[in-house]
């Protein structure tokens, strides 16, 4: 029989869970709840007798200081107001860690129970309307793509049972289907192929003279989605470049954008450094003579739109199980997260249906972030928050991992014999389409429809995974791994044995739950799974290293030598595929690509005698803001290695540029992460985006005390329709872009990934597309990290030099955006300049010149230096007459808040000056003031009358403000 | 002199398991990470060290409460060679999560109070004031002079990383008996010793309690992590100030001195 225990605070202590909520529901504009309770429910099937039920309440489930217990279904608790009672529960076959670890502890008091699930239950006080309880409901306690809600317990939680499968091997009729009804089968089957493809695939199936089973047109559509093949990168292009008013400029054809352009810098770069790009799950660079470390950036959009939560959090998951994929597995040392957002004060009302305010989307991806890598044990130290009201529907999570590999690990390859053993999280119904899914636009349907593509992690079982792999790893009983991300099972067996052949036997597949058919057990995208090539020597001592800390791994199968895929359930076959047709005969493209120079004026702001109001916006903006609320739950010193937090300076808050960490914990060799993102540079010009990009990732890590010479980048492409020709125009632009900053900065791409279709549909068929948004995350060396230097001001009487020239550069900046303008002059990155003062300023700062440095971003000279400033709670007095420019500068709030790229602050000591200036001799510099122990930021303008005079701690308060939650 | 043995635990979740036996090894131990499996089938192979550590993390995910699970495991399967074990002398460090698991289990503040061994929670660590995880540094003020860890002469700066770190008693009396036997291990302070609210106590700890200590003084239970602080570069403002002598270390070196 099914017991209930509900397991809630004791009144003396607080109810956090509760209060949370109860906060929630006022944030959402719900007045009328006064009070709400919260329960922990667990349901235990089992024989036992009461006393041992008690047991278990009293000794396993309850804490004995802060709660209490009561079995059965408690009563409203007695309040004046009407009481509503909520419960949640996982929808069946949805992962429940609590029950598992439940159940074995259960076990460990030797006791037996046949099964657990967990559930939350809520008292909600207050007159409430029916539709504000569901709002309550709907909007803050549950998710409906994973989750059942019960009102006042108004029917039986959600059953486990599932009734076990029975094969059916399903053939689709194939062969006789006109164009049109090849068409409408894709869009019926959510197999996101068009036309072109479908009819390839027929004219194949029509050559071997059958129809395909289910499972062969979905793995082909999944071998074949934008996901995981990139068609658009790797396709040919035609782009028509036009000028404002549609005059045809020039026209070219890029054959393949990733050969063209990304990888092609890396091959013209030639790095001996470069040990593994663009082949692996990870690019993979020289650390020291011993190890290599690896990174990758992935996004997770449409899943942490649907469910910002378990997207994201399975959107690291994902990531991190990259480098450990990667070679033959890499440990992981730190992840990095930038997310776009929609600005979080939107108002309920303004809301377009099927989309989640973006308060609850922020506070549901850092959330999930947070759980997932502070449970990995991995530091989160890098990253960054965008916020742009086109984000709305279609909020984008970059999650990235860096990982630390032995030079002899680097590279992996699986043998004909080798058993295919699947290691990990069990397979279920989650994440099925994932690949596909993301393929698409997203509409107001989405989280209708797509609820399955959802997956749902579960750290702890990834980290017992990457604690076994490395000691499998280290006894060398492996040949190869890959992780199952996108595709599942399909796409991780398929290119571990896309040059063997394998066969699978599909009923060995572990599974949560019954009733999966073949084809949702080879294409469910369940998380937490890694494939290994294992020699049949070996397979006893791996299974014994897995079992031994209860990590579940299974043979399902063979790598052969045929160039086959044979696919089989209980012997029978269900699915046969060329190896070679399946991974290169996927059509080639030819799409078209405009670009239009917008028609965008510089705006014409009034001049003003003082711009401390404008300075103190800026910090205000939610772009600039202070994000330690965020930062702050990320552990970000796990692993001991930490050298350069995120936060820096003399109260432990202010914004670093880039973080350190050494991975060796007996050595001072460090990695220094930093990015760039700037979308907003897009609206001009995506070109000049994706220079400001790179440049200011590169700013970022030679701030800190990078190597110039061993800067790494990876691309993140975020961009809406390629189909459409206008979002294709801008897409080659940025990515022109990153050929030209990779080799003007010598600094390889070792990774990327796109992600298109970032656009939604809202039911009134509105299209909101995003700004083209390129992520620039950059990797170098530190070959000491005890030379690291950091951005707060270290103190009074030292001299401030800026590094880098300041040009009429507002374009899309900040100052522009508080006046609701975009302006036409975007920052352009000057490519002799740009790596020539990287240079200059990396070895000031490895001489050690320089006592503090940071580099000048959004809202420009002003900006930055005013962060030094509250950083080092010290004051500034500068001149803007002194600053280096260009001719064109000759208003004070182009010298305050200009954008130009390129630019640095440097503090130095009076006493080192001279040599500073002597190591700077090649770079345009000047020396623009001096560090006061006022602690007031002090400016005078171009004619020497002050223009800015506030005190730094207030515009400290302004910065910590906005995202003080 | 043999080299002091540490034997770090580690099982689904730990997390500081690396930088723990880096810090024993710099103090000058030799140290060994085994997985709770390894225990549970050989609670002897315990008698080979000198001292336990249980590391932090998220053993088990924080299912069902933080450090439960383990602390089940613990008691069910070898909680009689960990009394003896120290009871033969010898030490137990839990830090963040290990120290989690030594209150579920009892063993802290352990025979201190009214049930003579462990498997009788007192005292729980539950939910930060602040309702979140929170990564900060925060300044401890030693409370005993009784702890072998502890050098009650030293203010130490370290940083904490959790969502549940909040000491709370099962009643008065348990709290009086453990202040007055003087187990509390450290206080949050601020930089002069000066008790405060949030952030000064981060999570809202009863009697900005930070860490734990038991009758023989050789149990040492803390959420802040030591380990974290063993190099100069550990600290947030070594890029400001003369960073020598880093404050974890005197909680390890003080350990492996113990046997010295």
């Amino acid at each position: 029989m099914i017991n209930r225990i509900e397991v809630f605070s004791k009144p003396e202590f607080p109810d956090v869970n509760a209060g949370e909520v109860l906060a929630d529901i006022k944030q959402l504009g719900i007045d009328s709840a006064a009070s709400v309770k919260s329960m922990r429910v667990f349901l235990i099937e089992s024989e036992l007798e009461n006393a041992d039920l008690d047991r278990i309440a009293k000794e396993l489930l309850t804490d004995p200081v802060t709660e209490q217990y009561y079995i059965g279904n408690s009563d409203k608790p007695s309040s004046d107001q009407p009481v509503k009672i909520i419960e949640v529960h996982l929808q069946p076959g949805v992962t429940d860690p609590v029950a598992s670890s439940a159940m074995m502890a259960i076990r460990d008091m030797n006791l037996d129970v046949s099964s657990v699930r967990t559930g939350r239950k809520y008292f909600i006080c207050g007159s409430l309307s029916c539709t504000e309880v569901q709002t309550i409901a709907q909007r803050i306690l549950a998710n409906d793509c994973i989750e059942k809600v019960i009102y006042d317990n108004s029917e039986e939680p959600p059953c486990p049972h599932v009734e076990p499968y029975k094969l059916e091997k399903i053939t689709v009729p194939l062969c006789n289907l006109s164009p049109d009804e090849l068409v409408e089968l894709s869009k019926s089957s959510d197999l996101f192929l068009d036309e072109r493809e479908m009819l390839t695939i027929q004219d194949y199936y029509k050559a071997i003279d059958r129809d395909p089973t289910d499972i062969e047109l979905e793995m082909i559509a999944q071998t074949w989605s934008e996901h995981c093949v990139h068609k658009t990168f790797r396709g040919t292009i035609e782009l028509t470049e036009k000028d404002a008013d549609g005059k045809e400029l020039n026209k070219t054809v890029i054959e393949n954008m990733m050969k063209s352009y990304l990888a092609k810098a890396t091959n013209e770069l030639a790095k001996p450094w470069c040990i593994s790009v663009f082949v692996d799950n990870s690019g993979v660079v020289e650390f020291d003579d011993e190890y290599g470390v690896c990174f990758k950036v992935e996004t997770h959009n449409h899943p942490s739109a649907i469910e910002p939560y378990g997207g994201a959090a399975t959107g690291i998951g994902g990531c991190i199980r990259d480098p450990m994929g990667t070679g033959k597995g890499a440990k992981p040392i730190a992840n990095t997260d930038v997310f776009c957002f929609a600005e979080p004060d939107m108002k309920l009302e303004e809301l377009p249906a099927g989309v989640l305010h973006p308060r609850r989307v922020m506070k549901g991806v850092v959330g999930g972030v947070r759980d997932y890598g502070n449970r990995m044990g991995i530091p989160t130290v890098n990253g960054a928050i965008h916020f742009d009201k086109r984000y709305l529907g279609n909020p984008l999570v970059f999650c990235g991992n860096i990982g630390i590999i032995p030079k002899d690990k680097c590279f992996g390859a699986a043998e004909p014999g080798d058993l295919v053993l699947v290691v990990g999280g069990r397979t279920g119904r989650d994440g099925i389409h994932g690949a596909t899914f993301s393929s698409g636009e997203m509409t107001h349907e989405h989280e209708d429809l797509f609820s399955h593509a959802v997956q749902i992690g579960n750290a702890i079982t990834e980290k017992k995974v990457l604690d076994t792999m490395l000691q499998a790893r280290d006894e060398e009983l492996y040949t190869a791994v890959t992780d199952c991300g996108a595709g599942g099972l399909s796409s991780a067996v398929g290119e571990m044995g896309e040059k063997l052949g394998v066969i699978v036997d599909l009923e060995k597949i572990p599974l949560k739950y019954g009733g999966l058919t073949y084809t949702e057990m080879w294409i469910s995208e369940a998380q937490e799974r890694m494939v290994f090539a294992v020699p049949p020597q070996n397979i006893d001592r791996a299974m014994e290293i897995f079992s031994g800390e209860n990590v579940e791994a299974v043979v399902i199968g063979t790598f052969g030598n045929n160039g086959k895929l044979e696919l089989r359930y209980d012997g029978t076959v269900v699915g046969e595929l060329d190896m070679e047709f399946l991974h290169d005969g996927l059509p080639k493209y030819t799409r078209q690509a405009v670009w239009q120079i917008p028609d965008n004026k510089e705006p014409e702001l009034a001049q003003k005698q003082n711009y401390n109001e404008e300075l103190t916006a800026m910090f205000g903006d939610y772009n600039v803001a202070s994000k330690e609320w965020v930062i702050r739950q990320y552990d970000h010193e796990v692993q001991g290695g930490s050298a350069v937090k995120p936060l820096v300076g003399v109260a432990n808050d202010a914004p670093g540029d880039a973080s350190v960490v050494r991975p060796r914990l007996d050595k001072d060799k460090g990695v220094a992460i930093g990015c760039g993102i700037c979308p907003q540079y897009s609206d001009i010009d995506p070109y000049w985006m994706s220079l400001a990009a790179i440049d200011e990732a590169v700013r970022n890590v030679i701030s800190v005390g990078g190597r110039p010479d061993r800067v790494a980048l990876l691309d993140n492409f975020c961009w809406g329709n390629c189909n459409k020709p206008d979002r294709l125009g801008g897409l080659v632009l940025a990515t022109r872009g990153c050929y030209d900053g990779a080799i003007a900065y010598q600094a390889p791409f070792i990774s990327g990934k796109d992600s298109l279709n970032n656009e939604f549909q809202t039911d009134t068929g509105e299209t909101i597309n995003i700004p083209g948004t390129l992520l620039i995350s950059a990797m170098t060396l530190v070959d000491d990290v005890t030379g690291c230097i950091t951005m707060d001001l270290k103190s009074a009487g030292n001299t401030l030099v800026v590094v880098g020239e300041t040009r009429d550069e507002l374009g899309a900046g900040l100052l522009y955006k508080i006046n609701g303008q975009t302006g036409s002059n975007v920052p352009k990155v000057d490519l002799k300049q740009g790596p020539a003062n990287a240079n200059a300023v990396a070895s000031a700062i490895s001489s050690g010149l320089v006592k503090s440095c940071h580099d000048c971003s959004e809202g420009g000279l002003a900006v930055a230096l005013s962060e030094m400033a509250f950083a080092g709670a010290l004051g500034i007095s500068v001149d803007l007459g002194l600053v280096a420019k260009a001719a064109d500068v000759n208003r004070n709030d182009q010298a305050l808040f200009s954008e130009t790229p390129s630019r640095y602050i440097l503090e130095v000591e009076p006493g080192k000056l001279a040599e500073l200036k002597s190591a700077l001799k090649n770079v345009v510099f000047a020396e623009i003031g001096k560090v006061t122990d006022t602690g007031r930021v002090v400016i005078n303008g171009l004619d020497g009358s002050e223009v800015v005079n506030v005190e730094a701690s207030s515009l400290k308060e302004s910065w910590q403000k906005p995202l003080k939650w | 002199m043999a080299k002091i043995k540490v034997l770090v635990l580690r099982t689904a979740g730990t997390n500081c398991d690396q930088e723990t036996c880096h810090a024993f090894e710099l103090a000058g131990a030799v140290t060994e990470k085994l997985h709770v499996n390894r225990l549970i089938e050989n609670p002897a192979l315990l008698e080979d060290y000198q001292v336990l550590a249980l590391p932090g993390g998220f053993s088990y995910g924080d299912d069902i409460a933080a450090g439960k699970i383990l602390a089940n495991q613990l008691l069910h399967h070898f909680s009689d060679n960990v009394r003896k074990f120290i009871d033969s002398d010898k030490l137990v460090i839990g830090i963040c999560n290990g120290f989690q698991v030594l209150v579920k289990t009892g063993l802290l503040p352990g025979k201190s109070v009214e049930t003579p061994n462990c498997g009788v929670q007192q005292v729980t660590i539950t939910h930060n004031d602040c309702g979140k995880f929170e990564d900060r540094w925060i300044y401890l003020e030693p409370g005993t002079s009784k702890c072998v860890f502890v050098d009650p002469e030293r203010r130490l700066y370290l940083p904490i990383a959790h969502g549940e770190g909040k000491v709370c008693f099962m009643d008065d009396q348990v709290q009086k008996s453990v202040l007055d036997n003087g187990y509390v291990a450290f206080r949050y302070v601020d930089a002069d010793g000066n008790f405060g609210g949030f952030p000064v106590n981060p999570n809202g700890s009863t009697d900005h309690i930070a860490g734990l200590t038991d009758d023989t003084g050789r149990v040492l239970g803390l959420m802040p992590h030591p380990e974290r602080f063993v190099h100069k570069t550990h600290h947030p403002r070594w890029t400001r100030d003369n960073i020598t002598d880093p404050d974890g270390m005197t909680i390890f070196d003080n350990a492996v001195r113990y046997f010295g």
